[in-house]
């Protein structure tokens, strides 16, 4: 892991340098960071990853990944299956921890923080990270005190605050007309799509500043899905939001950003419209085009 | 169809499964049966036969007594027996009568042979007396005595009534002797034990001088007032005891024999063969609900078996309270908290190995170690002054309940990781997600859904432990236990003190017993309050845990 931040300032020769097993041609890779810095310019950086390698015991699932994640703003990673999109969702907010055989080299900047440094708390990081995860998985608990938990955990438990808390994360989450006749019935009688924007406010209860969603709709219906993508545009004015899609039509239409990659490796980024349209990148095109993943 | 389609077609199995299932199910309901119809008959109260039976020489003899059994022998048996049987018959009858009166005749169950028998009759106004002591009685009323003085008889109306009336006033004097002596008797004991123990502590702590003298003359004064309320009841008994005695009921036997039965003697009497099917069923009741509720008698094979019943439910229910805690801890850290390699692979085999290990061996276990090493310290570090008395260093309830929870501690760790393994890691990431720590999670999330399991594992325990009777017999169980564990004296709960447990009860009436034949439908009904305890103990378990499945439903999904 680098010491000090010596990275901020974008180098193309840096990343070079370091990536002698791409064998992805280097030029159609810098080209593309290149024009990622030009489109970066406007935008005000959350989250900044210099040469991330995240490895499961001896085998390397994340290789070389530099990454610029912009606030306020739909990130979305796209890739055949197993191509690490997930993982490196999870190093954001460090849920990669609870494997035991992992190790991560590289920079992963929050503000300008470092994520994986030592004497970060790593709760405090989650709080201010949020996840919701492929399956939706409320707790065994009321509708409520599922939105509840997580300000419970910090301690808060006057009522009226409660009370005003949970309302604004349902109604955030486009859930409160569905649910605030029954918020004390369990949230295990929900249909899996009011489970999935539970999860939802859950999550915004405790008001991140990012949010990951990994594959928030793939166990869901098209109408909830529909319903998420919609929430997710509506989110997207508060909250910096990365999503991991299998689906690129979804990905296509909630993301302003895009991310492919492919068996570990950050092939191509850049503003959704351009790399659906005029991808910059052979296999990139191959991918969307359906020609494999 | 041929054989081979026939196979492939898989209906063999499924006949192999089903009479799987069915055989099961005739064993069940065979055992339960059987247990049932054995032990609920024992409570009906069955007609008074009188038996004219003439022998081979001519004499005479007239039996009186409820008919139990009857069974075929070869002539042969019966010879060998005794029995004078005529070289052309080949089997023979014999009729198993309860005839009661031991005192009389000192055997109350006695074969006899059908040859020479009359015709049963069955005299209306045959009693059947059910004593404190002697077993029953059977036989014909002549009078009421009071004092020795006739005031009833049998061919006046209300002599029923009257002898009811009599019975009912010293029934109620019994119950008030018995409540003098339980507890307030009981108290001054305790009382007395008490300044014996003081007494015995100043001598240890070596005081002496003007202090000593004080405390002396302070226990002194203590010990005189509990004497004088000694005397005040024992007075107060004596009286009770000889109003008891003021009422008599005169009998005759079916042999002709006038007998004279103090009241104070009598728990209950009836007269079956005059009965209806409706006042049949009252008397029913009522003896269940005596055998339910009521003391033993009779070395156990008279009376009730509400000890029993106590003591096991007391020790089952200290068990649970011991094993929850401590399996699911264990359980928790094991799954949750050690690194999992090979120490906690050796750590799990050996504590579900623990779960097969033969259950005489925990008593062994419990006898040396807790009763002797850990009863014999606190007895040395507490109890000093009632040494050489043991309070703890001696089998008791406290370490018979402690004995089952290390028998039943695998079962409950066992259940309880299962039940944490099968919580999807989804919810875990939601609460870690949520900023929640390790900890947090666990407490707030995983053990609440893991309870069920945990339910699942002390429902098992509670199965177990209710049914276990070897290693009772050496931790604190004994045959007949002079009092409950719990009552009103301080500290209410009495931990050191032996119990009765139904299991060793069956035990020790249908083997232990020098009275067989009373004892065998007792062991019956015994068996199946223990059954129904264990489903009562079972079923409250699983409503709970049913209660909570329904509340995490889905959670899993």
């Amino acid at each position: 892991m680098k010491t000090e931040n010596e990275t901020k300032e974008y180098s193309t020769m840096n990343s070079q340098e370091k990536t002698p097993p791409i064998r992805v041609s280097a030029s159609q890779a810098r080209s593309g960071e290149a024009r990622e810095a030009l489109l970066m310019a406007n935008e005000s950086i959350k989250i900044v990853v210099n040469d991330l390698n995240l490895y499961y015991g001896n085998d390397q699932a994340l290789k070389n990944i530099n990454l610029q994640i912009p606030e306020k703003r739909v990130t979305a990673f796209i890739g055949p299956s197993g191509c690490g999109k997930s993982t490196l969702l999870r190093c954001f907010n460090r849920m990669n921890d609870l494997v035991d055989s992992v190790s991560i080299t590289g920079d992963m900047l929050m503000d300008g923080q470092e994520i994986n440094a030592p004497g970060v708390n790593v709760s405090e990081l989650r709080r201010q990270v949020g996840m919701v995860f492929q399956k939706p998985n409320p707790f065994p608990k009321s509708i409520y005190e599922n939105v509840a938990y997580g300000l419970r955990l910090q301690g808060v438990n006057d009522r009226s605050t409660l009370d005003k808390v949970v309302e604004k994360s349902l109604k955030g989450a486009a859930l409160w007309d569905e649910v605030k006749d029954r918020l004390h019935e369990s949230a295990m009688g929900m249909s899996g799509g009011q489970q999935q924007r539970l999860v939802i406010a859950r999550a915004i209860a405790i008001e991140p500043e990012v949010i990951l969603l990994d594959e928030p709709a793939s166990a869901l219906d098209p109408i909830s899905t529909l319903k998420i993508e919609e929430l997710i545009n509506e989110l997207k004015n508060d909250y910096t939001i990365v999503i991991v899609t299998h689906n690129m039509q979804q990905a296509a239409r909630v993301s302003d950003y895009t991310a492919f990659m492919y068996m570990g490796e950050l092939i191509e980024f850049g503003a959704t419209d351009q790399l659906f349209t005029n991808p910059n990148n052979k296999q990139t095109e191959d991918y969307i085009t359906g020609r494999y993943g | 169809m041929t054989m081979k389609a026939w196979l492939k077609s898989g209906s063999p199995w499924i006949w192999l499964n089903g009479g799987a299932v069915a055989m099961c199910m005739i064993m069940v309901v065979g055992l339960i049966g059987l247990i049932a119809v054995r032990g609920f008959g024992h409570f009906w109260p069955a007609n008074i036969a009188q038996i004219e039976i003439t022998n081979e020489q001519g004499e005479q003899i007239v039996v009186m007594g409820e008919i139990v059994r009857s069974q075929s022998i070869p002539s042969a048996v019966a010879r060998d027996a005794g029995n004078e049987v005529p070289e052309d018959i080949d089997m023979v009858t014999r009729y198993l009568v309860k005839q009661g009166n031991r005192d009389q005749t000192g055997r109350d169950f006695v074969w006899y042979l059908e040859l020479g028998m009359g015709e049963f009759t069955y005299p209306l106004d045959a009693y059947q007396i059910e004593r404190r002591e002697w077993g029953n009685f059977y036989g014909q009323p002549v009078a009421l005595l009071r004092e020795g003085e006739i005031v009833s008889t049998p061919q006046q109306s209300g002599f029923w009534r009257d002898m009811q009336a009599a019975l009912d006033r010293s029934l109620k004097l019994h119950q008030e002797i018995q409540r003098i002596e339980r507890r307030q008797i009981g108290r001054i004991n305790s009382g007395m034990e008490q300044l014996r123990l003081e007494t015995r502590r100043l001598d240890l702590q070596g005081v002496s001088g003007l202090e000593r003298e004080a405390e002396d003359a302070r226990i002194a004064a203590a010990r005189a007032e509990l004497d004088a309320q000694f005397e005040e009841l024992s007075v107060e008994l004596n009286a009770l005891k000889e109003t008891q005695r003021r009422d008599t009921l005169q009998m005759v036997t079916a042999e002709g024999a006038q007998v004279n039965l103090s009241m104070a003697q009598i728990v209950r009497v009836t007269a079956p063969n005059s009965m209806s099917v409706l006042a049949k069923m009252g008397q029913y009741i009522e003896r269940l609900w005596e055998f339910l509720s009521d003391n033993p008698r009779e070395a156990n094979t008279e009376g009730g078996i509400f000890p029993a019943i106590f003591g096991t439910v007391t020790m089952v229910f200290i068990m649970s309270i011991i094993v929850t805690p401590f399996g699911i801890l264990a359980a928790i850290y094991l799954r949750e908290y050690a690194k999992q390699g090979l120490v906690t692979r050796v750590i799990r085999i050996s504590v579900y190995n623990l779960a097969g290990v033969p259950s005489i061996v925990y008593g062994v276990f419990g006898l040396g170690f807790f009763v002797y090493f850990l009863g014999g310290s606190l007895d040395r570090l507490f109890y000093e002054a009632a040494l050489p008395t043991p309070t703890f260093g001696t089998p008791g309830l406290f370490w018979a309940s402690l004995t089952l929870a290390l028998l039943t501690l695998p079962i409950v760790i066992v259940s309880t990781e299962e039940g944490l393994a099968r919580i999807p890691s989804t919810i875990r990431q939601g609460s870690l997600a949520l900023g929640a720590t390790k900890a947090e999670t666990l407490w707030k999330v995983i053990v609440p859904l893991a309870t069920p399991a945990m339910m699942t594992g002390l429902i098992l325990a509670i199965a177990r432990a209710a049914g276990e009777v070897a290693p009772l017999m050496l931790v604190g169980v004994v045959k007949l236990a002079p009092s409950l564990p719990v009552d009103g004296t301080f500290p209410f709960v009495h931990l050191e003190r032996k119990i009765m447990h139904l299991g060793f009860h069956i035990y020790d009436v249908g083997f232990q017993s020098s009275n067989a034949e009373a004892a065998r439908p007792l062991v019956y009904a015994t068996a199946l309050v223990l059954v129904v305890l264990i489903v009562v103990l079972n079923l409250t378990a699983i409503s709970i845990r049913n209660r909570l499945r329904e509340r995490y439903r889905n959670a899993s999904d």
